[in-house]
């Protein structure tokens, strides 16, 4: 069965419609990377799976595991191994980042019906997980991402992930903002996360990224379809020729 | 839904929407409603005081007459019932009120129940916790703990009543200075009819040996709650003391005009913490507690320091401003307050700060949260008198909204009569974001919890201040009160 199946999605927020029936399906253990040109509906996507409110789905379907994911709410998708590496992690003012993925750990674990992470078998996983992503865990006394710099809010991002082992993991241009060496940083942490079970929808606008978390399906995304997929030589062909390529070529076979 | 008065406790505590809105099936002495010069004296010998403490309560009745209830609150969509003091019954006491239990092996089982209900299990949480209390049942006080320890240090903590009895020098001497029996209309009908309360004296150069706490309780239909309080310590001396309170659910307004007095002489520091949970009202704004409280601090002697916490949670309305004169030089006044109003709550708080002293300080973080249709006011008063030289204030006044029915609204006032002294202002409305709370779903946590979790870091700073047991309760009581409210 696969992981992530999804057909035919249309959603539409305040009555535009931004995605057009998209087709994607994941299997277990796979890295498909999404691109696609600014305003495509790639971080739609990544919030419509997460399930957003603001966005109406009408049409079509998302299974996760088989199970219909458009029918929870969205601690019930994140609970199920739903998991979204936001390209703008929001801050919370006065909640520690600890209390807060303790709260966030717990709440998962209970859904997998596995016992409550007492503080010391939370701090040692923390500081394990820290580790992959070179994550000062002094940063994880501050509130949850306030104060942290652009590079250290994506790699705290990678580093939640790795706590809250999902299932399937989506990375919402988590490779924007950054030098290369947290590129590298961030693309380790993944990798290191990589296993047969689990799999990755990486959404970038840069195939850079894609040199580090090397993909298995690279798909394009031109508004709200996607319209080519391919090996991961299709990332470097787009790098090459840019997207007015793709749409050329879209628009000469429509 | 119609409470029947003859449902036992435990179907109470069932058929209750409201957590903690049970009554305890007791028999009860109750003076019938209504109020004049005989019901004081009724409540005076029954109390057994001496005439000056009679004397005391007649002036202040006297004056009360001639007074007229205060309507400048700001309270946008409450529909004021105006209270009938007539239909008030102004004591009720556990029936055998002579043989008044000596230890809690004494103590009413119903009572006892009734404390563990709200989570107070009185030996318990004394002896874990190393808290005396002085737990007021309704209107007379069953039951006081770790005296022997406190009577070593020297250290007065009993009721009010029975400090009238055995420290009446000690009573007429700081009784009505900080809060004068006439200063306003709730504090003059308290003085008039207050039936107990809690006074406190740590001698000099003491620091009181544990936190001291109190839990008041309403009980009783109709009946009034008309606490006072009396805090003193003397030159050096040192004491933190808790207040708590729940009350059942009732259909009537209730009203609760309680009174503290807080006294700090030189190198002296009180630390008062409130946590205010009366019944708030249905979710259509029936019933629920009418708090008028007047507390006030002063701070006496030279590098004195009085601070204020509290977590208002409950009340159909709340008028409250817990206040500092800063009468010593280099002395400290403070004030952390969160106010929570929920459905059609009404919360008008905040504080005064009266610098009379040299080099004085004084210290404001107001946290209102507003939900459903709850509307929260801050009214604050800074004033530096014209003696007042190099003296600070520093204001923080941070408002959060919850839902797009609800308000928070502010009135500083700061009036400045010396110009060495440096006063500073911040102010800050938030809303907590749809995507603030997207985002903590998305990590598998609940709106109610993330909500929870996104208030409770706003009032951080405030919490900071209570002490530890004080702050999980409070944290907890938010999360009660807020249930419900996400859309």
């Amino acid at each position: 069965m696969s992981l992530l199946e999804i057909k035919n999605l249309h959603a539409s927020v305040e009555g535009i419609e931004i995605l057009k029936g998209l087709s994607l399906t994941i299997d277990p253990g796979q890295v498909h990377s999404i691109m696609g040109p600014n305003g495509s509906g790639k971080s739609t996507l990544s919030r419509v799976i997460a399930g957003e409110e603001t966005y109406k789905i009408t049409e079509g379907s998302v299974l996760l595991n088989g199970k219909n994911l458009l029918d929870m709410n969205p601690e019930d998708r994140a609970r199920e191994g739903i998991f979204l590496a936001f390209q703008y992690p929001v801050e919370i003012p006065g909640v520690s980042t600890k209390y807060f993925l303790r709260t966030a750990v717990n709440s998962i674990r209970a859904h997998r019906d596995l016992d409550e992470l007492d503080a010391y078998g939370f701090l040692k996983l923390v500081k394990e997980k820290a580790a992959w992503v070179q994550l000062d865990p002094a940063l994880l006394d501050r509130p949850v991402n306030e104060g942290f710099s652009g590079g250290e809010k994506k790699r705290a991002e990678i580093f939640q992930m790795a706590m809250l082992e999902p299932t399937m993991c989506i990375l919402d241009e988590s490779d924007s903002g950054l030098d290369i060496d947290a590129l590298r940083i961030v693309a380790n942490g993944v990798n290191q996360q990589r296993s047969p079970e689990r799999g990755f929808l990486v959404i970038t606008h840069y195939q850079r990224l894609l040199e580090y978390i090397v993909p298995d399906v690279v798909h394009v995304l031109l508004d709200g379809r996607i319209v080519r997929s391919g090996g991961k030589e299709l990332a470097l062909e787009l790098e090459e020729k840019g997207y007015s390529w793709i749409e050329q070529e879209v628009a000469a076979g429509a | 839904m119609p409470h029947d008065p003859n449902t036992t406790l435990d179907q109470w505590a069932e058929q209750s929407d409201y957590k903690w809105g049970f009554v305890t099936d007791i028999d009860t002495d109750t003076l019938p409603p209504g109020l004049n010069e005989e019901v004081i004296r009724i409540i005076s010998a029954r109390k057994g005081e001496p005439e000056w403490m009679l004397e005391w309560r007649l002036g202040a009745f006297a004056k009360w007459k001639d007074m007229v209830e205060p309507e400048w609150a700001h309270w946008p969509d409450h529909d004021w019932r105006p209270i009938d003091y007539q239909a008030i019954s102004y004591y009720s006491a556990p029936k055998r009120d002579e043989d008044r239990p000596k230890s809690l092996d004494e103590v009413d089982p119903i009572l006892l129940e009734t404390y563990e209900k709200l989570g107070i299990p009185l030996e318990e949480r004394a002896a874990l916790a190393g808290v005396a209390v002085d737990a007021v049942f309704d209107s007379v006080s069953v039951a006081t703990t770790f005296r022997d320890k406190l009577a070593e240090a020297g250290v007065i903590f009993c009721p009010f009543s029975e400090a009238v009895q055995k420290h009446p020098e000690l009573v007429k001497k700081y009784l009505g200075k900080v809060v004068s029996r006439t200063d306003n209309f709730f504090a003059a009908l308290n003085a008039a009819v207050f039936t107990d309360g809690s006074f406190v004296y740590i001698p000099k150069g003491v620091r009181c040996p544990m936190e001291l706490s109190t839990y008041f309780r309403i009980n009783q239909m109709n009946t009034g709650q008309f606490e006072r309080t009396l805090i003193v310590a003397d030159e050096g001396a040192y004491v933190s003391y808790l207040e708590g309170c729940t009350a059942p659910q009732r259909d009537e307004n209730q009203l609760h005009a309680a009174v503290v007095e807080l006294v700090a002489m030189e190198d002296a520091e009180i630390k008062y913490s409130t946590i205010q949970n009366w019944y708030p009202g249905d979710e259509n704004g029936v019933g629920g507690i009418y708090n008028f409280v007047t507390k006030r601090g002063l701070c006496s002697g030279d590098r004195s320091h009085i601070s204020w916490t509290q977590v208002e949670t409950g009340s159909a309305m709340t008028w409250k401003y817990p206040s500092c004169i800063l009468k010593g030089d280099d002395s400290i006044g403070e004030f952390y307050s969160v106010a929570l109003t929920n459905n059609y709550q009404q919360a008008d708080t905040g504080t005064k700060m009266i610098h009379v002293g040299k080099r004085t300080h004084s210290n404001i973080v107001s946290k209102g949260i507003s939900a459903g249709k709850g509307h929260n006011t801050y009214r604050g008063l800074v004033k530096i008198l014209p003696g007042s030289t190099d003296s600070r204030n520093y204001t923080q006044c941070d408002s959060m909204l919850m839902g797009d029915e609800c308000g928070a609204h502010t009135f500083p006032v700061i009036e400045v009569e010396n110009c060495t002294a440096q006063v500073e202002h911040e102010a800050s409305t938030t809303k907590i974001g749809e995507d603030q709370i997207f985002y903590c779903n998305q990590r598998g946590i609940s709106s109610e919890d993330a909500v929870s979790m996104i208030v409770n870091g706003f009032c951080r700073e405030v919490f900071a201040e209570l002490p530890m047991e004080f702050a999980v309760e409070a944290k907890a009581l938010l999360a009660v009160s807020l249930e419900d409210s996400v859309g």
